[in-house]
């Protein structure tokens, strides 16, 4: 598959400070996840994508197009949701819209009408000849969201979508972005520190700290790896049954005072692990069991 | 794709050429101003005093009129068209054009600041100099209607009552209308506009707008007296614009500095606002 984005040693500074250090990626999923904690760079390396901070060292492409060479070119196939509030406030939302699907290249009667298309789409249609001051947060978002797709764009970035959203208008937010991506021929990046909003939509992630990459995965392949985890706390003799457990083909590692961690192999089942306990007369106090999330993934790549 | 259907389809229609785009922002921009009626009321006034001129120009070029209405020959000899009508005719319609861009000239880059639109912009295939000049124009557009535009209608007027060789005498005065006021035009303009990008609250920047040039003119004039010189009128840029004016419609001029001075500051002032419009419209805000 083509390469989405493509970062080749792409290195940003704002005076002395380094803020992203020599980033080397390809990423091609339809869905791109970009996690970090604040401050690790998302934020400044989605304006660098767009051009609206220059590089310091390396060099960056989208769709193949260079971001420094052809950034204009490339402005037309992206759609970009910012993070903060951003408006104009004396427009109706439907005004808004079409004037940023002008500003896109779109026909002014071609924007109206996409205008109206994607507030019906983004669920605004009712109010979408109020104005965009009286709106509330989550509407302010959803106009956000419209504006950056009107003009049907090959990249969607999206920083923060659910941000300051209450519980349904998430789930709403969620439910677009999987939509846009199983219906649309669109990629989108999704840039957020909410790992459970990237977990739900994204194929690949990329986990930024400190400006670096420190781990690079893709979702589908972790999922389809299916590893399934185990954490014991026993008492008893702990190391003959972890023994025991090993020569059944799991991984077992000992943590100290009885408790074990393990991974499973794919056929074991749990009950072999109260069989082994019960010929041992081996007491379980607690029996952790799940598969690894990308909760697992990022805390590791925040121990790195 | 109708809107009931409530699916996301890409568009793939054609694009509109990218030289155009700068113009939608004024076209926004109007469609705001107008439902402004203070707005509406205040800028036909500003076509009074060119009605007036019109008036005066018909009259002075058919004194037989006046005798019909029973106004004696001899007041009708005081009636000529000089240049000086011209000049006063800048005046008049360049403090009309002061308050207006008081008044229009920060609701044009603040709003923008405010909300964070500027990401909006510069996301799109939009250049940081498209933006300046579509809010620009919107000023330029606004202020040329009452200022060059009925100008070079009065000189027509004139042009066509009193004859050929009148106009191939005074064609000069055309140009010196068109140019001087295009210079007080762009140099409102990009004071607004740039007082607007720095000052966010629309109310402060209008003041600043207005304020600058008091301000200004009562800077330069306690410099003047103190350090008994004549550069403070610099400051003045009232001042300053009257001398280039005096000079394009031939007519003495007592601000005490020179034409050149007064290009130079003109032009000083005009690139100063420039960089603190390029240094406040970016994408997105610098924090230090």
């Amino acid at each position: 598959m083509d390469p989405v984005i493509e970062l080749a040693g792409l290195s940003v500074r704002f005076g002395n400070r380094e803020i992203l250090h020599n980033l080397r990626v390809s990423l091609s999923g339809r869905t791109i996840g970009l996690l970090g904690p604040n401050g690790a760079g998302k934020s400044t390396l989605i304006q660098t994508l767009l051009g609206f901070v220059p590089l310091s060292a390396g060099s960056a492409s989208i769709f193949g197009h260079d971001i420094r060479q052809q950034t204009r070119e490339l402005r037309t196939l992206i759609g970009y949701m910012p993070e903060n509030d951003s408006f104009i406030a004396n427009l109706t939302a439907v005004s808004f819209v079409r004037m940023m699907g002008e500003l896109a290249g779109l026909p002014h009667d071609a924007a109206l009408e996409r205008a109206h298309e994607v507030l019906f789409y983004v669920g605004l249609g009712e109010a979408r000849y109020r104005l965009l001051g009286t709106y509330s947060l989550g509407m302010k978002q959803l106009a956000k969201l419209a504006q950056a797709i009107v003009h049907g764009p090959r990249l969607l970035i999206l920083d923060e979508p659910t941000n300051g959203l209450d519980p349904p208008a998430r789930l709403r937010m969620i439910r677009l972005i999987k939509e846009m991506k199983q219906t649309g021929s669109m990629h989108i990046v999704v840039c957020s520190h909410l790992l459970r909003d990237v977990e739900e939509t994204c194929e690949e992630v990329l986990i930024l700290k400190q400006g670096r990459i420190v781990h690079y995965s893709n979702l589908d392949e972790e999922r389809s790896a299916n590893k399934r985890f185990v954490e014991l706390e026993t008492v008893g003799d702990e190391k003959d049954f972890a023994g025991a457990l090993t020569a059944l083909g799991c991984e077992c590692v000992g943590a100290g005072l009885g408790r074990l961690k393990m991974v499973l192999p794919a056929e074991f089942e749990l009950r072999e692990i109260y069989r082994l306990a019960a010929e041992r007369d081996l007491q379980l106090r607690r029996l952790n069991y799940r598969r690894d999330t990308l909760e697992d993934i990022f805390l590791k790549a925040m121990e790195v | 794709m109708a809107v009931y259907k409530r699916t996301y389809a890409a568009y793939e229609g054609s694009l509109t050429p990218s030289w155009s785009r700068f113009l939608i922002l004024p076209r926004y921009s109007f469609a705001r101003l107008w439902q402004s009626k203070f707005l509406v009321m205040f800028f036909m006034a500003c076509f009074f005093y060119p009605l007036g001129c019109i008036g005066y120009i018909y009259f002075a070029n058919n004194l037989s009129i006046l005798s019909s209405f029973g106004i004696p020959a001899p007041a009708g000899q005081f009636l000529k068209v000089q240049p000086s009508l011209f000049l006063y005719f800048c005046w008049v319609q360049a403090a009309f054009t002061y308050l207006l861009t008081a008044f229009i000239g920060p609701s044009l880059v603040s709003p923008d600041l405010v909300n964070g639109a500027m990401p909006l912009y510069f996301c799109r295939p939009f250049s940081r100099t498209e933006y300046i000049a579509g809010k620009m124009s919107v000023l330029v557009f606004l202020l040329s209607l009452v200022t060059w535009v009925p100008g070079l209608i009065l000189f027509a007027v004139q042009a066509s009552l009193a004859g050929w060789e009148w106009t191939k005498a005074n064609f000069w005065i055309a140009g010196s209308l068109f140019v001087g006021l295009m210079v007080w035009i762009v140099l409102l303009s990009l004071l607004a506009l740039a007082l607007s990008a720095w000052i966010k609250w629309k109310i402060a920047a209008g003041g600043l707008v207005l304020g600058v040039f008091f301000a200004g003119a009562g800077f330069g004039a306690a410099l003047n007296s103190v350090m008994r010189t004549n550069y403070g009128t610099l400051l003045n840029l009232t001042e300053v614009m009257f001398t280039i004016w005096s000079k394009l419609f031939r007519w003495p001029s007592d601000t005490g500095i020179s034409l050149e001075s007064a290009w130079i500051c003109v032009a000083m002032v005009a690139a100063i606002c420039l960089w603190l419009l390029v240094r406040r419209v970016r994408a997105f805000e610098v924090v230090k």
